[in-house]
């Protein structure tokens, strides 16, 4: 069988899960440690020689007349609902899968590495649950892998469930701290509610087609199999088809997980984890599991373009708001949490972009260039994405705080962290050649194709994104001389943190030349694609005036910043506030379900239903009491009733008898 | 004597034994040892008796046996009547019998310190035991009403005597009202004797016999189903019939709380399939929807009660409700998957439900307290109830890889395959449930486990002890082994409703 050392890629984070989580203490900090990353290690190369074979090695099936198949290597049935309808576990690696594997691995391998050091101890003292963080770091990457190797899409929900738990425990990894439990609770509820959508779509999409499989639903090499589609054509529920409420719902739940407005509300809270949990969970992988789902389903979603139009609407204002609002965080990890919104929706309006009218759309002779510029997108980011939150790790760890006003002028102190962290900006704000440029002028290229205002759309966002990043670089590392609050001078951080920084760096520089359209197309056919100098030059240009305009804003000490502030107060409040959505969904919990529906049937249950109940109760007693009387044990009172008794019959039967 | 090798039978000898021993024991000075030496031989003997039970019916099915009931015999109880000691068992009451195995098994660890007169608690406890297990390997209406009779009474004495709170209200209450159902049930019972067969061919009260000759008069099926349903649907737990659960489990002992949501509630669910659904497949049909409506209502409506809730028993209570909705939501179903995972609900529901029971009985056994305003941060002083409390938590609202998630899916998909708008309608606002489970179990998880410590004088609590882990260790293990290979338990149960739903679909 092909690929079938694949099951040891997933199978190994599981198994470390499942030790370091049984042994926990009874395991050394450092060993435990130790053991995980080794672990990971034998991961991340085992998964770079499936990626690798799949992608360049012949002869397993990978390339049949020159289109790119899916492998199927393992398959065995998980749970029968019927005898179409069967839930499989199993391995199926296709390019997109192929990429994640990479992904997924190598960023998963930095964060065990970087852990090591940096979550030896928490606020001065030994961090006493270090097996048990290893362990959930395994569990994560072992559903994060799962869910991208999936074979059907009731697999995929199931790692949904799995990373989203995952997620859970590792924001509240801190579960001392009132504010990280309940970040982890509306993490969990926020996405779950999204999961109930998706599950929602599964049912009605297996309903109509009589199968979970991905490959009886979209085929190999991204041909949608009209046979399962065929019949659940036609039929529509309030004028729009059933398969584009299904195919709704289905990205609904890719939203939740993806951070799309308005479910992205979870993501900054989530920021309450360790950071290098940020890195892995809610910045590189788990987060774009959404972008993974609408992608494994492409073919369907060309078929309806009122799903499409609707992920495309969601995905461009989202990339907007989140900029928007990324501009005015004063916490960095929000900050680069919202840029992470904000990035996604990139990948999902690319996505959508590539077709109109049920069709995809032509550029250069080649088909769905949006749908390869995304998942190109998806990797570059993963890497410069993760660099970035890791650096911030590194500060953070460095001056004790996550607010910008806390560091200012590190550039000095941390040259490595400096440098690592410039190159992040550059490479997401787009400046050639730096990974984020390459992917990020193939979107607009999409979006361009698409249609003149969804280019300048997305260019106006690309330019705010060099704006904020750079906004947020310059106020770290530049701004003023530091002040140091803690006993000693922050420096760059031990070797097993700064390896990481110096690898991710290296490539966030070259992941810009990796030939992604000969590899990860929806067709399977490598796209033929081509600079568009028009475009490069414009965004280039954009970005340029961003980075320029928080050069000018930012660099050095000075009253700028606030003026604007003060000139656009209102607006600036708002965004600094998220546009109150938080508040929203608080009122909509706190008031409306728990006070307005929970506590009402509460009540009722007690005064109604148990009323009823002991109503009947109390009338039993009652009526009880009113006889009881009667049966006193007094012979005198007996005799009298019997006594009246006799006169009241006598006097009857005297009546009856004169009558 | 046949019946003694029909292996069934030691289903209700092995507890009779275990009376029998514990009657000699005494609760003076070492006595204790003995009565759980005697109790810890009487229901490991059980869990090994299940366990070839499960065997020998898997490879009895694989190796070809059509039989809808496997290990049949008959013995004559009392002519004039036709009634029989009739044994017999399908996937259904197979898994049904081991999961109560396993939990009187975990209810016996969880009571180890059980004061006062232990004695005499685990004498009813093993009698309750007794009725459950009778239940579900007998054929014959009237031995199975009348261990479910067993099954119900030593349920007022143990939380009368035993219990805690305002345990003599709430011992009145859960009796009344399931004696109540039970009134019910015994003219359901009395009405399809009566008619159990053709004009002119003697009455019956086996419930095979009956269903084959298919001889109740529709008339008659209308008056009789809701009857038996709602006979039933009140030990289910089902809406409005359910506030004896959050009284009776708040009062209740760990171990017959343990005992009285993990199996005693699916005596009704099982009662309602086997009984009601079966025997009338026309008014089933015809009835249905009423009672959907009903379990529909339990579903969401015990989920959003459990959201307010501040005691720990309530809250399960409450989930129980909803959960158990489920069970009688999706056996109204009438197609496989649904009511496959109606059962795989039983199992799941009786496993995960028993763990919390144990685990909050351990939490209020140290911290005297069930309210979770007063409680916090447990996580830190001990990690194992605590990890068991997440687990458990997890396993209710539906992660992968635990039960509740297997048994959820196999509903809802079931469920929403029906053409019928009503009932998908109804499936869409169950699903709902998941998401509001998530939040009052985050929600509890939060308060109690997570956070600071609210109250210092905890942190010198203890544990749990050795008898404490393996009780819900057992359960733990289960609880996974259902979420992890769900096909093995969906092959024992799924043959069993074939022919049912075949009948069902041709009464319709």
């Amino acid at each position: 069988m092909p690929f079938s050392y694949s099951i040891a890629v997933v199978a190994l984070p599981l198994l470390m899960f499942l030790v370091l989580g049984l042994l926990d203490d009874r395991l050394g900090r450092r060993t435990a440690g130790v053991i995980g990353t080794v672990a990971m290690l034998v991961t991340t190369v085992l998964a770079y020689g499936v990626a690798l074979t799949y992608f360049f090695g012949t002869g397993q099936g990978q390339i049949v007349d020159g289109i790119r198949q899916t492998v199927t290597v393992w398959n065995p049935a998980w749970l029968t609902f019927t005898e179409d309808l069967v839930v499989r576990m199993g391995i199926a690696l296709d390019p997109i899968a192929a990429m994640m594997l990479v992904v997924i691995t190598t960023v998963s391998l930095m964060v065990h590495l970087y852990s090591l050091g940096y979550m030896s101890n928490h606020e001065g003292e030994p961090e006493k649950g270090y097996q048990r963080y290893y362990a959930f770091l395994g569990l994560f990457t072992f559903s994060m892998l799962g869910l991208v190797v999936a074979t059907n899409i009731f697999q995929v929900f199931i790692f949904f469930e799995m990373v989203g738990v995952s997620s859970y425990l590792l924001i509240g990894f801190y579960y001392t701290s009132p504010a990280a439990v309940h970040a982890s609770k509306k993490a969990f509820i926020v996405t779950r509610l999204a999961d109930l959508f998706f599950l929602l779509g599964i049912m009605i999409l297996s309903f109509y087609t009589r199968t979970f499989d991905f490959e009886s639903l979209v085929g190999t090499g991204g041909v949608a199999a009209s046979g399962a589609l065929g019949s659940a054509h036609g039929g529509t529920f309030m004028g729009i088809s059933i398969m584009a409420w299904a195919l709704t719902f289905i990205f609904i739940g890719g939203a939740g997980k993806s951070a799309m407005y308005p479910l992205h509300i979870w993501l900054p809270d989530a920021m309450e984890g360790p950071t290098p949990v940020s890195a892995l969970i809610h910045a590189a992988t788990m987060v774009v599991a959404g972008v993974y789902l609408v992608a494994k389903l492409f073919p369907l979603y060309v078929l309806e373009q009122g799903a499409m139009d609707v992920i495309a609407v969601v995905g461009a204002f989202t990339a907007f708001y989140a900029a928007a609002i990324a501009c005015t965080q004063s916490d960095i990890k929000r900050a680069l949490a919202f840029s992470t919104i904000s990035q996604i929706a990139f990948m999902m309006t690319s996505l959508a972009v590539s077709s109109s009218d049920g069709a995809l759309i032509e550029i250069h002779g080649g088909y769905g260039l949006g749908y390869m510029a995304s998942m190109f997108h998806l990797f570059t980011h993963a890497m410069f994405k993760a660099l970035l939150f890791l650096c911030a790790g590194a500060i953070i760890h460095a001056v004790g705080s996550n607010e910008n006003s806390a560091m200012h002028g590190l550039h000095k102190h941390m040259p490595i962290t400096s440098i690592a962290f410039l190159i992040g900006c550059l490479a997401i704000a787009g400046i050639p050649p730096f990974a984020g440029f390459w992917s990020k002028d193939e979107i607009l290229v999409a979006c361009y194709a698409k249609g003149l205002g969804w280019g300048l759309w997305m260019t106006m966002v690309a330019g705010l994104t060099a704006f904020y990043m750079f906004r947020l670089y310059l106020l770290i590392f530049f701004w003023s001389d530091h002040k140091q609050h803690g006993h000693h001078a922050p420096a760059d951080a031990h070797w097993t943190m700064t390896v990481p920084l110096i690898i991710l760096a290296a490539i966030s520089v070259v992941a810009g030349f990796v030939p992604a359209h000969d590899m990860v197309t929806c067709d399977g056919k490598p796209l033929h694609t081509q600079l568009d100098w028009t475009v490069a030059g414009s965004s280039v240009l954009v970005a340029c005036l961003g980075i320029g305009l928080a050069w000018r804003l930012y660099y050095k000490e000075n009253d700028a910043p606030e003026r604007m502030k003060a000139a656009a107060s209102g607006l600036w409040t708002a965004a600094y506030h998220r546009f109150y959505m938080d508040e929203l969904y608080q009122f909509i919990t706190h008031k409306v379900i728990f006070q307005c529906v929970s506590k009402p049937i509460a009540w009722f249950d007690r005064k109604v239903i148990d009323g009823t109940m002991n109503l009947m109760g109390t009338v039993t007693q009652y009526c009880a009491a009113m006889v009881r009387p009667l049966q006193s044990g007094k012979v005198q009172a007996y005799v009298l009733t019997y006594l009246i008794g006799a006169l009241v019959l006598a006097a009857a039967l005297i009546a009856c008898v004169l009558i | 004597m046949t019946i003694f090798n029909n292996i069934l039978i030691y289903f209700v000898i092995i507890p009779l034994l275990t009376l029998g021993g514990l009657a000699l024991c005494t609760n003076a000075g070492r006595g204790i040892r003995a009565i759980r030496a005697v109790a810890v031989t009487g229901a490991t003997a059980l869990v090994a008796l299940a366990a070839y039970l499960v065997y020998y019916f898997v490879t009895a099915r694989a190796a070809g046996v059509q039989d809808a009931m496997l290990l049949r015999s008959d013995v004559m109880w009392y002519e004039p009547f036709n009634i029989k000691l009739a044994l017999g068992v399908d996937g259904v009451s197979v898994v049904m019998i081991a999961l109560s195995a396993i939990i009187v098994f975990a209810g016996v660890f969880a009571s180890w310190k059980m004061n006062p007169l232990p004695k005499q608690f685990f004498l009813w406890f093993f009698l309750l035991s007794t009725g459950v297990f009778g239940f579900f390997i007998s054929i014959d209406l009237f031995t199975m009403f009348m261990f479910y009779e067993v099954a119900l009474i030593p349920m007022y004495l143990l939380i009368g005597v035993w219990g805690s709170g305002n345990k003599t209200y709430s011992a009145m209450k859960l009796t009344l009202m399931l004696m109540g159902g039970s009134a019910l049930l015994m003219l359901g019972i009395i009405g399809i004797y009566f008619h159990s067969a053709p004009e002119g061919s003697p009455l019956t009260m086996n419930i095979l016999e009956i269903a084959e000759a298919n001889a109740i008069p529709h008339s008659w099926q209308m008056y009789l189903f809701p009857l038996t349903f709602v006979g039933f649907g009140v030990l289910g737990a089902m809406f409005p019939f359910h506030t004896w659960s959050p009284d009776g489990h708040a009062s209740a002992p760990t171990a017959v709380s343990m005992l009285h949501a993990g199996v005693l509630m699916k005596l009704g669910g099982y009662g309602c399939f086997r009984i009601a659904i079966c025997l009338m497949p026309f008014a089933a049909n015809e009835l249905a929807w009423i009672f959907l409506l009903l379990t529909g209502i339990s579903v969401v409506y015990g989920a959003f009660s459990a959201c307010v809730q501040t005691d720990l028993k309530y809250i399960n209570a409450y989930s129980s409700v909803s959960h158990c909705g489920m069970v009688l939501f999706a056996i109204l179903m009438f197609n496989t998957t649904a009511m496959t995972g109606a059962v795989l609900q039983m199992l799941s529901h009786g496993l995960m439900t028993a763990l919390f029971f144990a685990l909050i009985g351990m939490i209020y056994g140290r911290t005297h307290t069930r309210d979770i305003q007063k409680m916090g941060g447990l996580m830190q002083i001990m990690p194992y109830l605590g990890v068991g409390y997440v687990i458990a938590g997890m396993a209710s609202l539906g992660l992968p890889g635990l039960s509740g998630f297997v048994a959820e899916m196999t509903i809802f998909v079931g469920s929403f395959m029906h053409e019928d708008t009503f009932r998908r309608v109804l499936t869409i606002a169950g699903t709902s449930s998941i998401v509001i489970t998530a939040v009052y179990i985050l929600r509890v998880v939060g308060k109690l486990l997570f956070g600071p410590v609210v109250d210092e004088h905890h942190r010198q609590l203890t544990d749990a002890t050795w008898e404490e882990k393996l009780s819900t260790a057992t359960l733990i293990v289960c609880v996974a082994a259902i979420g992890c290979f769900p096909n093995f338990f969906v092959d024992i149960i799924s043959g069993s409703f074939e022919p049912v739903v075949k009948a069902l679909n041709a009464a319709m």
